[in-house]
């Protein structure tokens, strides 16, 4: 273990035994439902967005307006000029259908997540930084170890670090809800009812293409999530995720 | 077995006793009051259902947006239009002098009506985007009779659930509920920004429905099935759509 310069965490209480519980089972499920949903979502939303790889700024924008900016990839419609001479199949059906289905089940998991995470402490206590550790030098130096690409100390085995808490925080209660609201703000017979949800963005094509950068920024979230959790120990975090319990992590010798 | 194991098991099992009666009384008062969508079958069925009850529940009356003069669109989308059959080419050329919406099913007085006799009746007009699936949009000045109007005339039967309605082509047919059946921006237009509705936009007579995607504004119709159930329609999924593999209720 002895390759981690990074220190300790003031949060950080190491307990005695090498089997103790990481994460809650509520944490744990809601996690995992969660993952399956994005993943589904995703796969979706990049075919919904195949059938028109177009995007506009304002209240409305068709194959007869100018961009903002488009993707450089074919469509899975004729009516769509995009240089390519031919067109994917169409898979909007299922993909609309499983995208919403998907987005109930996130967003009641995100909600029960939040209540409870409210209830328990478990947001204060594990996800909201320590007053220690929003001195500049903690967060200057996680900085430091984090773009040394250092591998995590023991003391993370059992409790987030300070930017990890910030990149969590700012998808539980910045990302998600935006990706929400803007997905909410596409839905005709919604802002029928709540019209200030789409016209805060100023209309519903600007509300698409912030759902669609919203999109991308998740899944670089993913993608360094994923790539931390290899940096930790890819055995001991699923484990950790998965039964609950963290033990002293094999691959750190 | 502990003491504690047991009350653990104990609790689970009266949770989830009360779960499934929670889901069972649920599902029992949605049917009852009209939140269950006719797609509701499948491994999708949970998410229309829950799409479908929630806007029940909160949109029922809301009006859709509507826009000033200045934001109607410069050039309104004229997509595809499916091969339109002889039939329609026919009426076509003689100006659709001879175009016919038939009104049938649980009405006190089916009724056929011409153009002329549609344009007569009190026409109305809004300003209001049209959305459609793949995810561009455009906003148009509609004309026409609320479709309440036309209801209204034939006088529909107190168990009437939905209206279904039907292009001059035979593949493309749809059904609303009476929420939006009656709403007063649900229309049978036959104009478009100060003019006849173009052909290519569903002239001479299409279904103007601003709270769903454009998917159910169904261009050249000709025929209308008040019903209390669709279960005799097609596949009895509701319309055409789902057979598809779209949703029935579009409004997201």
């Amino acid at each position: 273990m002895g390759d981690s310069a990074c220190f300790p965490r003031s949060a950080a209480s190491v307990p005695a035994t090498t089997v103790a519980s990481r994460h809650s089972a509520l944490t744990r499920v809601t996690h995992w439902i969660t993952a399956v949903c994005f993943l589904a979502l995703l796969v979706t939303g990049v075919e919904i967005v195949i059938s028109h790889p177009r995007f506009y700024w304002g209240e409305t924008g068709n194959v007869l307006t100018p961009p903002l900016f488009k993707l450089p990839i074919p469509s899975s419609r004729a009516l769509v000029p995009t240089g390519y001479g031919y067109v994917l199949p169409d898979q909007n059906g299922w993909s609309r259908y499983l995208h919403f289905e998907a987005a109930w089940l996130v967003v009641l998991t995100g909600l029960l997540y939040t209540i409870s995470g409210l209830v328990t402490g478990h947001l204060r206590k594990d996800l909201l930084p320590g007053r220690a550790d929003l001195s500049w030098r903690t967060v200057s130096s996680e900085i430091a170890c984090h773009l040394r690409f250092e591998r995590p100390g023991e003391a993370e085995t059992w409790s987030y670090n300070v930017l990890q808490r910030f990149a969590y925080l700012f998808v539980v209660f910045v990302a998600f809800p935006l990706i929400v609201w803007t997905g909410l703000a596409m839905s005709p017979a919604f802002v029928s009812a709540v019209p200030a949800a789409v016209t805060a963005f100023g209309g519903q094509q600007s509300a698409r293409t912030i759902h669609f950068f919203v999109s991308i920024f998740l899944v670089l979230f993913l993608l360094v999530h994923i790539a931390m959790i290899c940096r930790a120990g890819f055995k001991s975090r699923m484990r950790a995720m998965i039964t609950g319990r963290a033990g002293v992590p094999k691959e750190h010798t | 077995m502990s003491d504690l194991s047991r009350r653990k098991l104990m609790k689970a099992g009266v949770a989830t006793a009360a779960g499934l009666s929670g889901l069972g009384a649920a599902a029992a008062i949605a049917q009852r009051y009209g939140l269950v969508p006719p797609d509701h079958g499948g491994i999708y069925g949970l998410g229309e259902t829950l799409t479908y009850a929630s806007q029940r529940l909160l949109t029922r009356h809301s009006l859709a947006r509507e826009f000033p003069r200045s934001q109607i669109s410069a050039r309104p989308v004229q997509n595809e239009i499916p091969s339109l059959n002889g039939e329609f080419k026919r009426l076509q050329a003689a100006g659709f002098a001879d175009w016919r919406l038939r009104v049938d099913g649980m009405v006190a007085r089916p009724a056929t009506f011409s153009l002329s006799q549609l344009k007569s009746y009190p026409s109305r007009s809004q300003i209001t985007q049209l959305a459609c699936e793949e995810g561009w949009s455009y906003i148009a000045e509609w004309t026409g009779v609320p479709l309440s109007h036309v209801l209204d005339v034939v006088g529909i039967h107190p168990q009437a659930r939905y209206v279904v309605y039907f292009s001059i082509d035979p593949d493309w047919w749809e059904s609303i509920d009476m929420a939006d059946a009656l709403h007063p921006q649900t229309y049978l237009a036959h104009g478009m920004n100060g003019s006849e509705l173009p052909v290519p936009n569903g002239g001479p007579l299409r279904v103007r429905l601003p709270r769903q995607l454009g998917y159910k504004s169904v261009k050249y119709i000709t025929r209308l099935t008040v019903t209390d159930s669709l279960k005799g329609f097609g596949k009895g999924l509701g319309s055409a759509s789902p057979e598809g593999g779209y949703a029935w209720y579009a409004g997201i």
